[in-house]
């Protein structure tokens, strides 16, 4: 043993990574991957296997038996390791290409009917089969926007009590509530439509808006429940602690020092559940069906909502008509992205 | 083992056989590579923040070696990168040398998992594979690195053998490997180390979370298997350290990186150590 | 006497105040159940004619007739083909979504560059929220025809298995399509709940299997998949529940008939919540009685479901704490 003399100096030091692979094997690896993929593209044009995916699947055997070739000199375990490490790769990028499909097709065929004034005309005056350049998806927003609004309405308040319950109150049917909520979670849009249909539908005589706010409630209720569940479950006991200790009672407790604390983190749940419900066909299909024209009353008649503006004009199957159905998807995926990137930026905030 | 002065110096093993055990960390390589672990002039970062510095030791065959000091200098960091656990973590980093049998470990032609099959670790809290039995875990090691032996039986009686668990378990070899008492999970998790005959065992404080009863046992354990391997053990418990190693090395910080104090002889270092922070910790000053 | 004093009640009095504070939050809290009982209450109480007019035939039956038509005969309504259906699709999307799942989950964990991780993830949740009308609409548009080149291929290489076999050779807008688009719709939701799960493997097991020598797939094979088995089944459940009910991609991908079909490649299918939706708009009065009573078969089939998926969920995020 010795005794260690400092006298390098410790600044002189550079970390290194030598596990890391050296960036001239990382170019080699991209080198080798983007020829299989020539390779690949070559294949395909001169047989008979056509479109993306001839290409993609040719591609992948062409990684595996390279892979199977190169690493005959490995020990199998490492070759096994190698092998797998490939599989998985190859199925995550099969998951992830549905997703990437569908945002490139939205973008790319919803930009057609596309126009200025588009956010702000309705139906009204123009047919599925006319210009592209008339009409609007203006009604579809303000239908979808006085639903949602009343859901949030009446599930931002049931759905925070709920959490409050969860968190603060703890009494004895904690287990039931939270099995309730998730179950509720799974109840298909559907039956939610059924529902508001048996009920307020039938009641008032007629189809409207608030039949299909009352059905978007059923399906938002769970999300705004759990997240708010979450979100106060993250405030430290400590903090409840101390306002126990002030002598402050549980209901001060909970509004002066809890709620304060997690406010940014309910409204994430608000928009969340926003998100989850503004995109839902099914339960409006029976409960608020749809409009051509501007509509702003949810107590009497159908209202117009973006899902069903979608599904009628996909319905009619003509070509305009489904580029207008692209757009209104294209309008509906901004909106919930929109949704999520706020609720993120909001969620930060704290 | 015969008292030495700090510096350059010659003692002689039990077995007869002279080892060198000193030098300056930056003499010249000797003609004969060191058997045993080494470090020269090691390193360790996490992103930017310089973890350890310049830690130079030398680890001989056969030899239990305690690295001891407060809490946050940088031991665990350090007992991590002699079997390239390190760089697992995130942002890692690291400079200088391991070298085992004189071939360093950070090599670009060393495969990484055969380093770890030479040079093993056990954790702090014990942790058995829940999913598997005890002979099970025993044996983990040889499955997951795709060995080659058959000799299974006699595998797993000699390394609970070594672990001082066979005679608690050689009737439920079947038995879950978490229905053990603490103590005996850790024993397990020693056996499951020495089934892939490592040259080196390294060990991150063993001992924290079991009672002294078991933590006896598992020093006893120790001087055991420093008869065939050897042993590299952190420890917060300055007696575990007196009782256990042959060499200590005493780690610092003063709020940068860690750094190696003095290593040196344990008894030397417990009764006549040459820096005066050593003495101060071992006093119990500080820690 | 060094006796044990006896344990003393401890009283908590609540402030009116807190009384009323805690009672209006329990009621709040309970209108999930209250709601969900209505649900249960409504279909029950507006289906029972149904129910008693056909029985448990009303399961098992192959007729849908409305009788609209013709006077003479009685309206018949069952529901066999469509819980056959429905059945046969969500397995389609099952088998195909559970690899793709755990293959992107383990994928996301263990093997992704831990730069893109965040983004990855936050790419999880955004693919979970894309409604299921764009699923559809993009199901019909653009994925069909690839469809149809599976299903070709599918029929050329395998058409001695019966399911493969079909009636007429005119793919396109089958279950088995249709299984497919709701495999692309259930696998956000699946990987969601599998990722989480073995995010939460303990470390130090992960890092025993390295130190004892083993390669990334070694130590996943030997502790990753253990543990996370119980919360991946858990995962494919609430996946499963959510395939059940899908009304609106099924809807507009499937050819929506009204027959008994385990040939997967026909034109033909549908499966309980896309033929509601379907002949919802024209239904006599009993019809929908009719409907509404699927819907409640619907209704209890997919709770039953999501009441296991949440159980095995919930006892498998228990058990970390070892």
């Amino acid at each position: 043993m010795s005794t260690v003399e400092q006298s390098s100096n410790p600044m002189e030091a550079t970390p290194q990574k030598p596990w890391a692979r050296r960036p001239d094997e990382v170019r080699r690896s991209t080198l080798k991957l983007a020829a299989a993929a020539v390779v690949a593209l070559v294949v395909v044009l001169f047989t008979g296997m056509a479109g993306f995916d001839g290409w993609a699947i040719t591609l992948l055997v062409i990684v595996l038996v390279a892979t199977l070739v190169t690493s005959r000199s490995l020990s199998s375990k490492d070759r096994k390791n190698l092998l797998v490490s490939v599989s998985i790769t190859a199925l995550a990028m099969l998951a992830f290409l549905p997703w990437l499909s569908i945002l490139f097709s939205v973008v790319t065929k919803g930009y057609q009917a596309l126009h200025v004034g588009y956010l702000f005309n309705d139906m009204r005056v123009t047919t599925p089969d006319d210009e592209l350049s008339m009409g609007g998806v203006g009604h579809a927003i303000v239908g979808s926007l006085i639903m949602v609004a009343i859901a949030t309405v009446v599930t931002m308040p049931l759905g925070i009590l709920s959490g409050i319950y969860l968190t603060e109150v703890r009494g004895r049917l904690t287990f039931l509530v939270r099995f309730i909520v998730q179950s509720m979670a799974g109840v298909p849009s559907i039956v939610a439509g059924l529902f508001v249909y048996t009920t307020v539908v039938r009641t008032m005589g007629e189809y409207s808006g608030i039949a299909g706010a009352a059905a978007l409630s059923v399906l938002m209720l769970p999300t705004v429940s759990r997240t708010a569940e979450e979100v106060l479950k993250l405030v430290p006991d400590d903090l409840r602690s101390a306002g126990y200790a002030l002598g402050a009672r549980q209901w001060r407790t909970a509004f002066m020092v809890v709620l304060p604390t997690v406010k940014s983190g309910l409204i994430t749940a608000g928009i969340l559940g926003v998100a989850r419900v503004i995109g839902e066909t099914a339960p409006l299909l029976l409960t608020s069906l749809a409009t051509n024209g501007f509509a702003f009353n949810p107590f009497s008649g159908t209202l117009g909502s973006l899902p069903t503006y979608t599904f009628s004009l996909l319905q009619y199957g003509t070509e305009y008509a489904v580029a207008r159905a692209w757009s209104g998807a294209l309008v509906l995926m901004v909106i919930v992205f929109g949704l999520f990137t706020i609720a993120r930026r909001v969620g930060r905030k704290k | 083992m015969t008292f030495g002065s700090v510096g350059q110096e010659s003692v002689r093993t039990a077995d007869g056989a002279a080892v060198s055990v000193g030098g300056s960390p930056m003499s010249a390589p000797s003609e004969q590579p060191f058997i045993g672990l080494e470090t020269r002039g090691a390193h360790a970062w996490f992103g930017n923040h310089h973890a350890l510095t310049d830690v130079s030791l030398k680890f001989p065959e056969r030899t239990v070696t305690g690295l001891i000091g407060p809490s946050g200098c940088g031991k665990s960091t350090f007992i991590r990168l002699l079997n390239r656990m390190h760089e697992f973590i995130p942002g890692a980093a690291m400079a200088g040398q391991v070298l085992l049998n004189g071939k360093d470990i950070y090599a670009p032609e060393e495969d990484p998992a055969f380093v770890r099959l030479k040079i093993g670790m056990v954790f702090q809290k014990p942790n058995p594979f829940p999913a598997m039995t005890i002979r099970e875990n025993v044996l983990a090691g040889i499955k997951l690195a795709h060995l080659d032996r058959d000799d299974h039986d006699s595998i797993v009686e000699s390394c609970l053998t070594r672990a001082g668990l066979w005679k608690e378990v050689k009737d439920r070899l079947d038995a879950s490997g978490g229905s053990l008492s603490g103590g005996q999970q850790q024993r397990l998790c020693i056996a499951r180390s020495l089934a892939v005959e490592p040259e080196v065992l390294l060990m991150d404080e063993p001992c924290s979370a079991l009672d002294p009863a078991s933590t006896l046992r598992i020093e006893e354990t120790i001087k055991e298997l420093a008869e065939k391997i050897t042993v590299v053990i952190v420890t917060h418990n300055m007696q575990q350290a007196s009782r256990v190693s042959d060499y200590c090395a005493f780690f610092l910080t003063d709020g940068g990186p860690g750094y190696l104090v003095e290593a040196d002889n344990t008894r030397k270092m417990f009764t006549n150590p040459a820096d005066p922070r050593t003495a101060d910790y071992v006093q119990g000053k500080f820690g | 006497m060094n006796t044990v004093p006896q344990k003393r009640e401890m009283y908590v009095t609540y402030s009116r105040a807190d009384k009323v504070f805690r009672g209006v939050v329990t009621a709040g809290a309970l209108t999930s159940l209250v709601v969900l009982g209505l649900i249960a209450l409504f279909l029950v109480v507006r289906s029972v004619d149904v129910f008693r007019t056909f029985g448990v035939q009303f399961l098992t039956g192959t007729e849908w007739n409305n009788a609209a038509f013709d006077e003479t005969i009685s309206p018949e309504f069952s529901i066999g083909p469509m819980l056959v259906g429905t059945i046969v699709v969500s397995v389609i999307a099952m088998v195909v979504a559970v690899p793709l799942s755990i293959g992107g989950a383990l994928f996301i964990e263990f093997y992704a560059p831990k730069r893109i991780y965040k983004s990855l993830v936050s790419l999880l949740d955004l693919a979970a929220a894309i409604p299921s009308l764009v699923f559809g609409l993009w199901g019909i548009q653009v994925f069909t025809s690839f469809g149809v080149k599976w299903s070709n291929i599918l029929y050329d290489w395998f058409r001695w298995i019966p399911i493969f076999d079909v009636e007429f050779e005119n793919f396109g807008r089958s279950p088995f399509v249709s299984g497919l688009v709701l495999a692309a719709m259930v696998v956000p939701i699946t990987t969601s709940v599998a990722r989480e799960v073995y995010s939460r493997t303990p470390r130090d097991l992960i890092d025993t299997c390295f130190a004892l020598g083993s390669s990334k797939w070694g130590a996943i094979r030997a502790v990753v998949l253990p543990f996370g088995k119980s919360g991946v089944i858990g995962g494919a459940m609430l996946g499963l529940g959510r395939a059940l009910g899908e009304t609106v991609a099924v809807f507009l991908v499937l050819n929506l008939s009204f027959r008994y079909t385990y040939r997967i490649l026909d034109s033909e299918g549908g499966n309980v919540a896309s033929i509601i939706a379907s002949k919802f708009g024209e239904a006599t009065d009993f019809e929908i009685q009719a409907l509404i009573a699927a819907g409640l078969v619907l209704f209890v089939l997919t709770l039953i479901v999501n009441m296991i998926a949440s159980v095995i969920v919930q006892r498998s995020a228990g058990r970390v704490n070892r």
